[in-house]
Protein backbone atom coordinates (compact mmCIF):
# COMPACT_ATOMS: atom_id res chain seq x y z
CA UNK A 1 0.00 0.00 0.00
CA UNK A 2 3.00 2.48 0.87
CA UNK A 3 4.83 1.65 -2.19
CA UNK A 4 1.26 2.16 -4.40
CA UNK A 5 0.82 5.91 -2.34
CA UNK A 6 4.90 6.55 -3.05
CA UNK A 7 3.88 5.71 -6.76
CA UNK A 8 1.21 7.84 -7.17
CA UNK A 9 2.65 11.02 -5.18
CA UNK A 10 5.98 10.63 -7.71
CA UNK A 11 3.40 10.58 -10.60
CA UNK A 12 1.67 13.48 -9.00
CA UNK A 13 4.79 15.72 -8.83
CA UNK A 14 6.58 14.46 -12.13
CA UNK A 15 6.74 17.15 -14.36
CA UNK A 16 5.45 17.01 -17.71
CA UNK A 17 4.75 19.20 -20.58
CA UNK A 18 2.11 22.06 -19.79
CA UNK A 19 -0.77 20.20 -22.11
CA UNK A 20 -0.25 16.62 -20.28
CA UNK A 21 -0.56 18.88 -17.29
CA UNK A 22 -3.60 20.17 -17.04
CA UNK A 23 -5.53 16.99 -17.73
CA UNK A 24 -3.04 15.04 -15.31
CA UNK A 25 -5.59 13.12 -13.10
CA UNK A 26 -5.31 13.15 -8.98
CA UNK A 27 -3.40 9.92 -8.91
CA UNK A 28 -3.03 10.15 -5.34
CA UNK A 29 -6.82 10.76 -5.16
CA UNK A 30 -7.37 7.51 -7.09
CA UNK A 31 -5.02 5.32 -5.33
CA UNK A 32 -7.03 6.73 -1.65
CA UNK A 33 -10.21 5.33 -3.65
CA UNK A 34 -8.92 2.04 -4.77
CA UNK A 35 -7.33 1.14 -1.23
CA UNK A 36 -10.65 2.49 0.67
CA UNK A 37 -13.01 -0.24 -1.41
CA UNK A 38 -10.65 -2.72 -1.98
CA UNK A 39 -9.27 -2.74 1.58
CA UNK A 40 -11.22 -0.58 3.77
CA UNK A 41 -10.05 -2.35 7.34
CA UNK A 42 -6.56 -1.37 6.07
CA UNK A 43 -5.96 2.43 4.49
CA UNK A 44 -9.37 4.09 5.14
CA UNK A 45 -10.15 7.58 6.47
CA UNK A 46 -6.48 7.55 8.34
CA UNK A 47 -5.21 6.56 4.98
CA UNK A 48 -6.81 9.20 2.92
CA UNK A 49 -5.74 11.68 5.98
CA UNK A 50 -2.68 11.16 5.80
CA UNK A 51 -2.40 10.93 1.91
CA UNK A 52 -3.94 14.46 2.18
CA UNK A 53 -1.51 15.95 4.22
CA UNK A 54 1.15 14.75 2.48
CA UNK A 55 0.07 16.05 -0.84
CA UNK A 56 -0.61 19.34 1.30
CA UNK A 57 2.87 19.33 2.25
CA UNK A 58 3.70 19.88 -1.93
CA UNK A 59 0.91 21.84 -2.71
CA UNK A 60 -2.64 23.82 -1.88
CA UNK A 61 -2.87 27.19 -0.07
CA UNK A 62 -3.68 25.91 3.53
CA UNK A 63 -2.84 22.92 5.49
CA UNK A 64 -4.94 20.78 5.93
CA UNK A 65 -7.27 21.12 2.70
CA UNK A 66 -6.37 18.34 0.93
CA UNK A 67 -6.40 16.24 4.47
CA UNK A 68 -10.06 17.21 4.65
CA UNK A 69 -11.21 16.32 1.15
CA UNK A 70 -9.08 12.77 0.81
CA UNK A 71 -10.66 12.06 3.78
CA UNK A 72 -14.14 12.70 2.95
CA UNK A 73 -13.13 10.90 -0.79
CA UNK A 74 -11.83 7.50 1.88
CA UNK A 75 -15.25 8.02 3.80
CA UNK A 76 -17.58 8.15 1.11
CA UNK A 77 -15.64 4.98 -0.42
CA UNK A 78 -15.15 3.05 2.80
CA UNK A 79 -18.86 3.77 3.41
CA UNK A 80 -20.15 2.01 0.03
CA UNK A 81 -17.37 -0.10 -0.57
CA UNK A 82 -19.68 -3.33 -1.02
CA UNK A 83 -21.80 -1.35 -3.59
CA UNK A 84 -19.12 0.08 -5.61
CA UNK A 85 -17.26 -3.35 -5.50
CA UNK A 86 -20.07 -4.77 -7.22
CA UNK A 87 -20.70 -2.62 -10.02
CA UNK A 88 -19.00 -3.17 -13.66
CA UNK A 89 -16.09 -1.06 -14.98
CA UNK A 90 -18.42 1.38 -17.08
CA UNK A 91 -19.98 1.83 -13.92
CA UNK A 92 -17.41 1.94 -11.36
CA UNK A 93 -16.14 4.88 -13.64
CA UNK A 94 -19.15 6.87 -13.65
CA UNK A 95 -19.12 6.39 -9.33
CA UNK A 96 -15.11 7.40 -9.32
CA UNK A 97 -16.22 10.29 -11.65
CA UNK A 98 -19.09 11.45 -9.12
CA UNK A 99 -16.20 11.05 -6.08
CA UNK A 100 -13.93 12.78 -8.07
CA UNK A 101 -16.24 15.51 -8.59
CA UNK A 102 -16.94 15.68 -4.58
CA UNK A 103 -13.30 15.93 -3.83
CA UNK A 104 -12.43 18.80 -6.73
CA UNK A 105 -15.76 20.41 -4.85
CA UNK A 106 -14.28 20.61 -1.36
CA UNK A 107 -11.12 21.54 -2.42
CA UNK A 108 -13.24 24.47 -4.95
CA UNK A 109 -14.72 25.59 -2.00
CA UNK A 110 -11.84 25.85 0.23
CA UNK A 111 -9.47 27.20 -1.97
CA UNK A 112 -12.24 30.16 -2.15
CA UNK A 113 -13.15 30.53 1.14
CA UNK A 114 -9.45 30.95 2.23
CA UNK A 115 -9.26 33.57 -0.07
CA UNK A 116 -7.18 31.48 -2.86
CA UNK A 117 -10.10 31.43 -5.06
CA UNK A 118 -8.94 29.80 -8.75
CA UNK A 119 -11.39 29.95 -10.70
CA UNK A 120 -10.75 28.53 -13.91
CA UNK A 121 -12.72 25.72 -15.69
CA UNK A 122 -9.08 23.80 -16.41
CA UNK A 123 -9.62 22.45 -12.53
CA UNK A 124 -12.53 20.32 -13.11
CA UNK A 125 -10.28 18.48 -16.41
CA UNK A 126 -8.63 16.02 -13.77
CA UNK A 127 -12.17 14.89 -12.64
CA UNK A 128 -12.27 13.67 -16.27
CA UNK A 129 -9.40 11.87 -16.92
CA UNK A 130 -9.68 10.37 -13.27
CA UNK A 131 -12.67 8.97 -14.41
CA UNK A 132 -11.17 7.56 -17.18
CA UNK A 133 -8.30 6.03 -15.92
CA UNK A 134 -9.57 4.65 -13.37
CA UNK A 135 -9.93 1.15 -15.14
CA UNK A 136 -6.38 0.90 -15.87
CA UNK A 137 -5.63 2.27 -12.06
CA UNK A 138 -7.58 -0.07 -10.51
CA UNK A 139 -6.44 -2.68 -12.68
CA UNK A 140 -2.19 -2.33 -12.00
CA UNK A 141 -3.43 -1.30 -8.08
CA UNK A 142 -5.30 -4.67 -7.54
CA UNK A 143 -2.14 -6.48 -8.98
CA UNK A 144 -0.22 -4.82 -5.77
CA UNK A 145 -3.20 -5.88 -3.48
CA UNK A 146 -2.71 -9.34 -4.27
CA UNK A 147 1.23 -9.33 -4.39
CA UNK A 148 0.73 -8.19 -0.93
CA UNK A 149 -2.34 -10.61 0.52
CA UNK B 1 -15.04 -5.03 -11.95
CA UNK B 2 -11.55 -4.41 -11.70
CA UNK B 3 -10.39 -6.89 -9.76
CA UNK B 4 -11.09 -6.95 -6.04
CA UNK B 5 -10.14 -9.29 -4.26
CA UNK B 6 -12.96 -10.80 -1.99
CA UNK B 7 -12.75 -9.62 1.75
CA UNK B 8 -14.63 -11.12 4.53
CA UNK B 9 -17.60 -9.41 5.23
CA UNK B 10 -16.68 -8.16 8.71
CA UNK B 11 -18.57 -5.35 10.37
CA UNK B 12 -16.51 -2.46 9.72
CA UNK B 13 -16.69 -0.38 12.88
CA UNK B 14 -13.47 -2.06 14.51
CA UNK B 15 -10.93 -0.41 16.71
CA UNK B 16 -11.48 3.83 16.22
CA UNK B 17 -15.40 3.69 16.05
CA UNK B 18 -17.44 3.65 13.22
CA UNK B 19 -16.24 4.94 9.79
CA UNK B 20 -18.54 8.03 10.00
CA UNK B 21 -17.10 8.92 13.98
CA UNK B 22 -13.73 8.50 12.23
CA UNK B 23 -14.29 10.83 9.49
CA UNK B 24 -15.70 13.10 11.51
CA UNK B 25 -13.04 12.84 13.79
CA UNK B 26 -10.39 13.86 11.14
CA UNK B 27 -12.74 16.34 9.71
CA UNK B 28 -11.79 18.39 12.66
CA UNK B 29 -8.50 17.90 12.78
CA UNK B 30 -8.34 19.11 9.12
CA UNK B 31 -10.31 22.33 9.61
CA UNK B 32 -8.44 23.05 12.76
CA UNK B 33 -4.98 23.00 10.74
CA UNK B 34 -6.54 24.99 8.42
CA UNK B 35 -7.72 27.67 10.59
CA UNK B 36 -4.36 27.47 12.42
CA UNK B 37 -2.54 27.86 9.18
CA UNK B 38 -5.24 30.42 8.09
CA UNK B 39 -5.84 32.63 10.56
CA UNK B 40 -2.50 32.59 12.60
CA UNK B 41 1.71 32.21 12.19
CA UNK B 42 2.12 29.53 14.34
CA UNK B 43 2.54 27.12 10.84
CA UNK B 44 5.13 29.10 9.54
CA UNK B 45 7.85 26.71 11.53
CA UNK B 46 5.81 23.76 10.27
CA UNK B 47 5.78 24.95 6.43
CA UNK B 48 9.52 25.51 7.21
CA UNK B 49 9.51 21.98 8.44
CA UNK B 50 7.51 20.62 5.44
CA UNK B 51 9.80 22.58 3.06
CA UNK B 52 13.06 20.55 4.52
CA UNK B 53 11.11 17.19 4.69
CA UNK B 54 9.66 17.01 1.22
CA UNK B 55 12.44 18.62 -0.24
CA UNK B 56 14.78 15.27 -1.02
CA UNK B 57 11.70 13.94 -2.56
CA UNK B 58 11.19 16.71 -5.03
CA UNK B 59 15.11 16.29 -5.87
CA UNK B 60 14.37 12.81 -6.23
CA UNK B 61 11.85 12.91 -8.58
CA UNK B 62 13.47 15.74 -10.64
CA UNK B 63 16.47 13.52 -10.68
CA UNK B 64 16.12 10.97 -13.76
CA UNK B 65 15.41 14.68 -15.91
CA UNK B 66 18.96 16.24 -14.03
CA UNK B 67 20.69 13.45 -14.89
CA UNK B 68 19.76 13.49 -18.43
CA UNK B 69 20.23 17.23 -18.73
CA UNK B 70 23.55 16.55 -17.32
CA UNK B 71 24.63 13.49 -19.45
CA UNK B 72 23.90 15.54 -22.72
CA UNK B 73 26.04 18.90 -21.31
CA UNK B 74 28.75 16.04 -20.91
CA UNK B 75 28.46 14.64 -24.06
CA UNK B 76 28.48 18.08 -25.76
CA UNK B 77 30.99 18.90 -28.88
CA UNK B 78 33.71 20.23 -28.74
CA UNK B 79 32.46 22.81 -31.50
CA UNK B 80 29.19 23.49 -29.75
CA UNK B 81 30.40 24.71 -26.42
CA UNK B 82 32.98 26.83 -28.23
CA UNK B 83 30.06 28.43 -29.96
CA UNK B 84 28.46 28.88 -26.60
CA UNK B 85 31.55 30.10 -25.00
CA UNK B 86 31.60 32.71 -28.24
CA UNK B 87 27.77 33.32 -27.89
CA UNK B 88 28.09 33.99 -23.82
CA UNK B 89 31.63 36.27 -24.65
CA UNK B 90 29.58 38.67 -27.05
CA UNK B 91 26.64 38.87 -24.48
CA UNK B 92 29.63 40.12 -21.55
CA UNK B 93 30.84 42.24 -23.92
CA UNK B 94 27.26 43.67 -24.86
CA UNK B 95 25.96 43.87 -21.45
CA UNK B 96 29.68 45.26 -20.07
CA UNK B 97 29.20 48.53 -22.63
CA UNK B 98 25.72 48.56 -21.55
CA UNK B 99 27.09 49.01 -18.02
CA UNK B 100 29.05 50.93 -18.34
CA UNK B 101 26.87 53.56 -20.18
CA UNK B 102 24.22 52.63 -16.94
CA UNK B 103 26.66 54.61 -14.28
CA UNK B 104 27.10 57.14 -16.90
CA UNK B 105 23.35 57.47 -17.11
CA UNK B 106 23.18 57.37 -13.82
CA UNK B 107 25.49 60.19 -12.69
CA UNK B 108 24.27 62.42 -15.05
CA UNK B 109 20.41 61.68 -13.94
CA UNK B 110 21.36 62.09 -10.44
CA UNK B 111 23.09 65.43 -11.03
CA UNK B 112 20.44 67.19 -13.22
CA UNK B 113 17.48 65.89 -10.75
CA UNK B 114 19.65 66.74 -7.55
CA UNK B 115 18.69 63.83 -5.54
CA UNK B 116 22.07 61.89 -5.13
CA UNK B 117 19.95 59.90 -2.52
CA UNK B 118 17.76 58.52 -4.93
CA UNK B 119 20.27 57.02 -7.40
CA UNK B 120 18.10 53.96 -8.80
CA UNK B 121 18.44 51.03 -5.76
CA UNK B 122 21.45 48.57 -6.33
CA UNK B 123 21.49 45.07 -5.83
CA UNK B 124 23.87 44.71 -2.97
CA UNK B 125 24.37 40.43 -3.31
CA UNK B 126 22.97 38.38 -5.90
CA UNK B 127 22.59 34.73 -5.96
CA UNK B 128 21.36 32.36 -8.33
CA UNK B 129 19.65 29.21 -8.33
CA UNK B 130 17.94 26.59 -10.11
CA UNK B 131 15.08 26.14 -10.76
CA UNK B 132 13.92 22.39 -9.68
CA UNK B 133 11.90 20.99 -12.33
CA UNK B 134 9.17 19.53 -10.70
CA UNK B 135 5.29 20.42 -11.06
CA UNK B 136 3.98 21.80 -7.33
CA UNK B 137 0.52 22.82 -8.28
CA UNK B 138 -0.71 22.68 -12.06
CA UNK B 139 -2.91 25.43 -12.24
CA UNK B 140 -0.79 27.68 -9.59
CA UNK B 141 2.27 29.48 -11.33
CA UNK B 142 4.57 28.17 -8.54
CA UNK B 143 8.48 26.51 -8.75
CA UNK B 144 10.75 25.43 -6.82
CA UNK B 145 13.69 26.52 -6.09
CA UNK B 146 17.35 24.92 -4.93
CA UNK B 147 18.12 27.66 -2.80
CA UNK B 148 16.73 28.45 1.24
CA UNK B 149 17.32 30.12 4.60
CA UNK B 150 20.94 28.33 4.30
CA UNK B 151 21.91 30.84 1.98
CA UNK B 152 20.43 33.24 3.50
CA UNK B 153 17.31 33.42 1.63
CA UNK B 154 14.22 36.08 3.14
CA UNK B 155 10.41 35.15 2.34
CA UNK B 156 9.22 37.64 0.23
CA UNK B 157 12.19 37.95 -1.87
CA UNK B 158 12.94 39.33 -5.16
CA UNK B 159 13.87 36.77 -8.10
CA UNK B 160 14.92 37.98 -11.60
CA UNK B 161 16.26 35.81 -14.47
CA UNK B 162 18.17 38.22 -17.23
CA UNK B 163 15.46 39.46 -19.05
CA UNK B 164 12.92 40.36 -16.36
CA UNK B 165 11.08 40.05 -13.09
CA UNK B 166 9.83 36.54 -12.77
CA UNK B 167 8.18 36.17 -9.00
CA UNK B 168 8.73 36.41 -5.02
CA UNK B 169 9.80 33.77 -2.62
CA UNK B 170 7.20 32.42 -0.60
CA UNK B 171 7.38 29.95 1.69
CA UNK B 172 10.99 29.36 2.94
CA UNK B 173 12.45 25.96 3.86
CA UNK B 174 16.33 25.33 5.07
CA UNK B 175 17.75 24.12 1.18
CA UNK B 176 14.65 25.09 -1.15
CA UNK B 177 11.99 28.04 -1.68
CA UNK B 178 9.02 28.27 -3.43
CA UNK B 179 8.78 31.20 -5.94
CA UNK B 180 5.28 32.42 -6.62
CA UNK B 181 5.57 33.77 -10.07
CA UNK B 182 4.67 37.20 -11.16
CA UNK B 183 2.03 35.26 -13.79
CA UNK B 184 0.12 33.05 -10.44
CA UNK B 185 -3.39 34.99 -10.46
CA UNK B 186 -2.82 35.60 -6.94
CA UNK B 187 0.64 37.49 -8.10
CA UNK B 188 -0.49 40.75 -7.97
CA UNK B 189 2.57 43.68 -8.63
CA UNK B 190 2.81 47.16 -8.72
CA UNK B 191 4.12 48.31 -12.01
CA UNK B 192 4.37 51.74 -14.20
CA UNK B 193 4.12 52.67 -17.72
CA UNK B 194 7.69 53.12 -18.95
CA UNK B 195 6.37 56.04 -21.24
CA UNK B 196 3.65 58.14 -19.39
CA UNK B 197 5.17 56.56 -15.65
CA UNK B 198 1.31 55.79 -15.13
CA UNK B 199 1.06 53.74 -12.15
CA UNK B 200 -1.03 50.62 -11.81
CA UNK B 201 -1.24 46.61 -10.79
CA UNK B 202 -0.32 43.67 -13.06
CA UNK B 203 -2.06 40.71 -12.04
CA UNK B 204 -0.78 37.10 -12.70
CA UNK B 205 -3.49 36.09 -15.72
CA UNK B 206 -3.58 32.06 -14.50
CA UNK B 207 -0.50 31.41 -17.60
CA UNK B 208 2.71 31.70 -17.83
CA UNK B 209 2.84 33.98 -21.19
CA UNK B 210 0.31 36.88 -19.77
CA UNK B 211 -0.38 39.24 -16.97
CA UNK B 212 -3.90 41.48 -16.79
CA UNK B 213 -3.90 44.94 -15.97
CA UNK B 214 -7.22 45.05 -14.34
CA UNK B 215 -7.67 48.63 -12.78
CA UNK B 216 -6.80 50.86 -16.00
CA UNK B 217 -9.79 53.20 -16.57
CA UNK B 218 -10.55 52.79 -20.43
CA UNK B 219 -9.37 56.31 -20.69
CA UNK B 220 -6.27 55.57 -19.49
CA UNK B 221 -3.19 56.25 -21.62
CA UNK B 222 -1.77 53.08 -22.47
CA UNK B 223 -1.34 50.74 -25.89
CA UNK B 224 -0.06 48.02 -27.17
CA UNK B 225 3.85 47.90 -27.41
CA UNK B 226 4.35 50.03 -23.93
CA UNK B 227 6.92 48.96 -21.45
CA UNK B 228 5.58 47.92 -17.79
CA UNK B 229 8.40 48.30 -14.98
CA UNK B 230 8.57 47.80 -11.58
CA UNK B 231 6.87 50.94 -9.59
CA UNK B 232 8.47 50.70 -6.34
CA UNK B 233 5.55 50.53 -4.58
CA UNK B 234 4.54 47.40 -2.85
CA UNK B 235 7.77 46.83 -0.97
CA UNK B 236 9.62 43.66 -2.70
CA UNK B 237 11.12 44.99 -5.85
CA UNK B 238 12.66 48.48 -6.12
CA UNK B 239 11.35 50.75 -9.15
CA UNK B 240 12.77 50.24 -12.67
CA UNK B 241 13.13 46.49 -13.41
CA UNK B 242 11.64 45.57 -16.55
CA UNK B 243 8.68 43.06 -15.81
CA UNK B 244 6.51 42.90 -19.04
CA UNK B 245 5.08 44.92 -22.67
CA UNK B 246 1.91 44.95 -22.95
CA UNK B 247 0.56 43.26 -26.38
CA UNK B 248 -3.18 43.74 -26.02
CA UNK B 249 -5.23 47.09 -24.94
CA UNK B 250 -9.10 46.30 -25.54
CA UNK B 251 -11.15 49.68 -24.90
CA UNK B 252 -14.98 49.35 -24.82
CA UNK B 253 -16.86 52.60 -24.74
CA UNK B 254 -19.49 51.06 -22.17
CA UNK B 255 -16.87 49.24 -20.30
CA UNK B 256 -15.46 51.54 -17.16
CA UNK B 257 -11.98 49.79 -17.39
CA UNK B 258 -9.73 49.19 -20.29
CA UNK B 259 -9.11 44.84 -20.92
CA UNK B 260 -5.42 45.21 -20.99
CA UNK B 261 -2.87 42.27 -21.54
CA UNK B 262 0.69 41.88 -21.59
CA UNK B 263 3.58 39.50 -22.06
CA UNK B 264 6.10 38.90 -19.14
CA UNK B 265 9.65 39.80 -20.23
CA UNK B 266 11.25 36.78 -18.25
CA UNK B 267 11.28 33.32 -19.34
CA UNK B 268 8.99 32.28 -17.55
CA UNK B 269 8.19 28.77 -18.93
CA UNK B 270 11.67 27.95 -20.14
CA UNK B 271 14.40 29.43 -17.34
CA UNK B 272 15.76 26.75 -15.22
CA UNK B 273 18.26 29.23 -13.64
CA UNK B 274 16.70 32.57 -11.95
CA UNK B 275 18.83 35.23 -9.56
CA UNK B 276 17.72 36.09 -6.37
CA UNK B 277 18.32 39.61 -5.16
CA UNK B 278 19.28 40.98 -1.92
CA UNK B 279 18.95 45.09 -2.12
CA UNK B 280 20.75 48.05 -0.55
CA UNK B 281 19.05 49.02 2.40
CA UNK B 282 20.20 52.79 2.66
CA UNK B 283 19.47 53.40 -0.40
CA UNK B 284 16.00 55.77 -0.97
CA UNK B 285 13.42 53.30 -2.57
CA UNK B 286 15.03 50.15 -0.74
CA UNK B 287 11.96 48.51 -0.19
CA UNK B 288 12.94 45.51 2.55
CA UNK B 289 14.30 45.86 6.20
CA UNK B 290 15.69 43.22 7.75
CA UNK B 291 14.13 42.15 11.17
CA UNK B 292 14.84 38.34 12.93
CA UNK B 293 15.04 36.37 9.24
CA UNK B 294 11.72 37.87 8.41
CA UNK B 295 11.03 40.70 6.29
CA UNK B 296 8.65 43.62 7.31
CA UNK B 297 7.51 45.27 4.28
CA UNK B 298 7.85 48.84 3.28
CA UNK B 299 10.57 51.39 4.37
CA UNK B 300 8.11 53.71 7.31
CA UNK B 301 10.06 56.56 6.64
CA UNK B 302 9.51 56.92 3.01
CA UNK B 303 6.22 58.70 2.35
CA UNK B 304 4.93 57.21 -0.91
CA UNK B 305 4.64 60.48 -3.23
CA UNK B 306 8.62 60.57 -2.27
CA UNK B 307 9.05 56.92 -4.82
CA UNK B 308 11.45 58.61 -7.10
CA UNK B 309 9.85 59.16 -10.72
CA UNK B 310 13.54 59.01 -12.17
CA UNK B 311 12.69 58.43 -16.11
CA UNK B 312 9.77 61.14 -16.39
CA UNK B 313 11.66 63.91 -14.59
CA UNK B 314 15.07 63.27 -16.70
CA UNK B 315 12.68 63.55 -19.59
CA UNK B 316 11.38 66.36 -18.44
CA UNK B 317 14.46 68.27 -17.70
CA UNK B 318 16.16 67.20 -21.15
CA UNK B 319 13.03 67.93 -23.42
CA UNK B 320 12.98 71.60 -22.11
CA UNK B 321 17.15 72.24 -22.55
CA UNK B 322 16.72 71.83 -26.37
CA UNK B 323 13.58 73.85 -26.87
CA UNK B 324 15.44 76.76 -25.82
CA UNK B 325 17.50 78.10 -28.14
CA UNK B 326 14.55 77.57 -30.55
CA UNK B 327 12.16 79.60 -28.71
CA UNK B 328 12.11 83.39 -28.53
CA UNK B 329 14.32 85.34 -25.47
CA UNK B 330 11.31 85.42 -23.03
CA UNK B 331 10.28 81.77 -23.69
CA UNK B 332 13.78 80.71 -22.07
CA UNK B 333 12.89 82.09 -18.99
CA UNK B 334 11.21 78.91 -17.67
CA UNK B 335 14.48 76.87 -18.44
CA UNK B 336 16.13 79.26 -15.70
CA UNK B 337 15.30 77.23 -13.47
CA UNK B 338 16.47 73.67 -14.58
CA UNK B 339 19.94 74.89 -15.44
CA UNK B 340 21.25 76.15 -12.21
CA UNK B 341 18.64 73.25 -10.74
CA UNK B 342 20.75 70.99 -12.66
CA UNK B 343 24.04 72.51 -12.28
CA UNK B 344 23.83 72.67 -8.57
CA UNK B 345 24.40 69.04 -7.62
CA UNK B 346 28.12 69.30 -8.75
CA UNK B 347 29.41 66.82 -6.10
CA UNK B 348 30.00 63.49 -8.61
CA UNK B 349 27.92 60.86 -7.34
CA UNK B 350 28.92 57.29 -6.79
CA UNK B 351 28.71 54.68 -9.71
CA UNK B 352 25.68 52.89 -8.89
CA UNK B 353 26.60 49.04 -9.66
CA UNK B 354 29.55 48.73 -7.55
CA UNK B 355 27.60 48.22 -4.14
CA UNK B 356 28.38 45.18 -2.40
CA UNK B 357 30.26 41.99 -3.72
Amino acid sequence: MLKTVVGALVLTLLPLPSWLEVIRPGFLALTVLYWSIAAPRAGGIALGWGCGLLLDAFEGPVLGEHALALALLAYLAVREHQRIRSKPAFQQSLIVFAALVIYEFVLFAIDGWSGHALTTPLRWLPTFTGALVWPAAAAILARSYRAQT
Amino acid sequence: MAGFATGAGRPLSGRGGSPGFRFALYAILSVGLMVLDQRFDWLERAHYLMQAATYPIERAVSSPLAAWRWTQKSFATRDSLEAENQRLRNRLRDLEVRSMRYDALAQENAALVGLRNSLPPVASRWLPAEIVNIQLDSLRQRVLIDRGSINGVLAGQAVLDDHGVVGQTMHVGPWSAEVILITDPEHALPVAIERTGLRTIAVGAGDSTSLALPYLPANADVRAGDVLVTSGLGGVFPPGYPVAKVTEVHKDAVQPLAHVRAAPFAHLDTDSEVMLIWFRHDALAAPLQEKHGQLVSGNREIHPLAVPEKAPAAKAVKAQLPQAPKGKAVSAAPVKPAVPHATKAAPPAAPGAKAGT
